[in-house]
């Protein structure tokens, strides 16, 4: 066994990667050593895994993959993967003779990076580095700064445009904080947005479930996330995670207590039969402050509430992607919060043109794609996030009663399929006038979303229910809720797949990537959508993003 | 020349392994891992994976003694025992061993019984030609490099 004990290599990455090999196959262990040797890696072997973890907890810098088999004679190789992905957080890539589709998935499931089916090829074992690089840049994002992601540019760049010192220097920023730094985020204000985001751990409705029970279980005030952690038992979630999550939680929490007054509520209600949501009905909403009754969303429908603005949206195609999303959040609890809740940053909010047939009972169902945005990445500069409500008619309806000016905004809206869905709000006026200077989270949708039926005012929609996310984002002075998306809405927009089509309302929302922004994260909503609780939003708030609508 | 000879027999030797089936694209593999830094890599390999295969072998002998068959237990042994075969690229042997892994979910002790003789012919059958193989290739001087099938 060599000795594998060694600071990051100066080299040009992925030379001297630091590769520590388990297997008690003793010909393969050879193997795999002079194949790793040849992509000039730096390798160590072991033939136990309980050496393997020894050898990773005394140096926990000292490796930057692990390769393992499944099959070892002391412990079961996925457990060897959960100790390393819970303890140390490296890419572990499991290799077995089997390869079988249940194995493959059960490794994955337990946080593998990847699959190696043996006899393993020299061209699988050069790709690794992606891997680590991959990770790399998910810790990175953690990081504030634009050093990481300078020298991640650098290294996207190409690396032959650059000499050694550039890519030491990535080599450096890669010894970034880990999870301390995690806790100095936690500790942040709400009011913070942070530009970085975390890896992301999709929040499943049955992931939050056990979170939530663990917690209730632990006692509310005696809680803390190493304590939930082990609670919850699930071998490839972090500390960091759930303590991220836990941070939403309380702020969904501390929310609800705030918001009684009714008035204050934002509905949106989401109704879904998708099982995968705890609520009974399959209703989330928000309660607006036009205190629509979520009785009145239908199911399957999301409901966007405000002044008995109820506008029902057949939400089939958006169950499933609810589903989708649900099942599909990677990204920290914000992200699920965020999407229940349009209080994400919002970049698209789809009426459908068969928005109309529903208005009938001014209900405005708004369909939170967060589960699938498409292509969430909204680049400031690519992308108008432009909330596009067809049928406007019923936003019209929806806060101040305003007339069903949502026929006339129903011109203004296009129905469009998944990532140009777009609702418009607001005419595309620059949020200013719109919002107070409070935008700090998503939340502040919300409250203009309240707007959407009447509101338009503050969101500067009149009779068009347009906005301009675009520019509300990235005036973070006018307090437009969406100022502080802009990054964050890169990082929220939901990546995965379109919205349904027939979803009448797509509300696409950013991908919850980033933690920054879900700090003052919506937990609640995050329950919300899933028990269906209602989030009352403060619409005298509403140009401000709420900081606890976020769900991150 | 002596050493032409010598090297055109291991050749042709090296060929009918391939062509007889009893190796595959792994030993391939083995043989471009060979370099001046492991100038024996593929008779290190070869010699250290019979050698941890035998003892897997007389493992599954003991376990195919037991009455009543513990085919999990066989079905365990068998894979760590392909899983070895297999980074040698020793395939026939592997095809038995794929059989055997089979007859043990279908839960057929004679079935588990005529793959493992099978298997245990062909693993020694292997041996002797790996064997024949190295030593003439050793004959041969290290100079001696293997061409690739193509």
């Amino acid at each position: 066994m060599e000795n594998g004990f060694s600071s990051p290599r100066s080299d040009v990455f992925p030379v001297g990667l630091r590769v520590l090999v388990v297997d008690d196959d003793p010909t393969w262990l050879k193997i795999l050593e002079k194949m790793l040797k040849k992509c000039s890696y730096e390798v160590t072997t072991c033939c136990l895994a309980r050496e393997a973890l020894s050898l990773l907890r005394e140096r926990k810098d000292g490796y930057d993959i692990v390769i393992s088999d499944v099959n070892m004679p002391d412990m079961d190789g996925f457990k060897l993967l959960e100790h390393v992905g819970l303890e140390m957080d490296l890419p572990v890539i499991m290799m077995s003779v089997d390869g079988e589709t249940s194995r493959v998935m059960k490794g994955v499931q337990h946080g593998a990076c990847d699959y190696l089916l043996k006899p393993i090829r020299m061209k699988e074992l050069r790709n690794i580095w992606q891997h680590v690089l991959r990770k790399k840049i998910q810790e990175g994002r953690d990081i504030e700064g634009h050093d990481v992601f300078e020298g991640l540019q650098i290294l996207r760049n190409g690396s032959d445009r650059y000499d050694d010192s550039q890519f030491l220097r990535v080599e450096e920023l890669f010894s970034v904080r880990k999870r301390k730094d995690v806790d100095k985020y936690e500790e942040k204000e709400f009011g913070e947005t942070c530009s970085t985001k975390k890896a992301r751990v999709v929040w499943s409705v049955d992931l939050h479930q056990k979170f939530v029970e663990a917690v209730n279980q632990i006692g509310f005030d005696k809680v803390g996330p190493k304590k939930i952690l082990d609670l919850m038992n699930v071998p490839w979630l972090t500390r960091e995670n759930v303590a991220s999550h836990l941070q939403k939680y309380r702020l969904y929490l501390s929310r609800l207590q705030k918001e009684n007054d009714p008035k204050a509520c934002f509905v949106v209600g989401m109704k879904q039969t998708d099982s995968s949501l705890k609520d009974g009905d399959g209703n989330f909403s928000v309660c607006s402050s036009l205190g629509v009754p979520q009785t009145d969303v239908t199911n399957s429908s999301f409901s966007f509430l405000g002044d008995n603005f109820l506008h029902n949206v057949d939400s089939i195609g958006c169950e499933a992607d609810r589903k989708r999303v649900v099942q599909e959040q990677t990204s920290e609890p914000k992200r699920a919060a965020a999407t229940e809740l349009i209080k994400t940053r919002c970049t698209h909010m789809k009426f459908n043109n068969s928005f109309a047939s529903v208005e009938s009972e001014g209900k405005l169902v708004a369909c939170y794609p967060w589960v699938e945005a498409p292509q969430m990445k909204l680049k400031q500069e690519s992308k108008p996030h432009q909330v596009q409500i067809n049928q406007l008619p019923s936003v019209s309806s929806i806060s101040s009663g305003r007339s069903a000016t949502e026929k006339d905004k129903g011109s203004s809206i296009e129905s469009k399929d998944c990532s140009q869905q777009m609702v418009h709000l607001n005419p595309p006026k620059p949020p200013t006038d719109s919002f107070s200077g409070k935008a700090k989270s998503f939340n502040e949708i919300n409250d203009h979303f309240e707007p959407i039926s009447t509101a338009t005012a503050p969101l500067g929609v009149k009779n068009q229910n347009v906005i301009d996310l675009s520019s509300i984002s990235t005036d973070l002075g006018s307090g437009f809720p969406f100022s502080s998306f802009d990054e964050d809405l890169q990082g929220y927009l939901i990546q995965d797949g379109c919205y349904p089509k027939n979803l009448e309302q797509i509300i696409e929302f950013p991908d919850y990537g980033d933690p920054g922004i879900f700090t003052e994260g919506p937990t609640h909503l995050y329950d919300a959508m899933r028990f269906g609780y209602e989030y009352s939003y403060d619409p005298t708030e509403y140009p401000v993003i709420d900081e606890g609508l976020f769900i991150a | 020349m002596e050493r032409s000879q010598l090297l055109r027999q291991i050749n042709s030797m090296r060929q009918s392994l391939f062509d007889q089936g009893l190796l595959d694209e792994q030993f391939v593999q083995l043989e471009e891992l060979q370099d001046d830094a492991n100038p024996n890599f593929v008779e290190e390999v070869v010699t250290l994976c019979y050698c941890d295969s035998s003892r897997l072998i007389l493992n599954l002998e003991q376990a195919l003694k037991k009455s009543p068959l513990d085919f999990n237990q066989l079905d365990s042994y068998m894979q760590q025992f392909k899983g070895s075969i297999s980074s040698i690229g020793a395939r026939k042997v592997k095809d038995q061993c794929t059989l055997f892994r089979e007859y043990c979910t279908a839960g057929s002790g004679e079935g588990c019984f005529r793959t493992f003789q099978r298997l245990k012919k062909e693993h020694t059958a292997l041996r002797k030609k790996f064997e024949a193989y190295f030593q003439l290739k050793r004959q041969a001087g290290p100079s001696q490099v293997a061409s690739r099938p193509k």
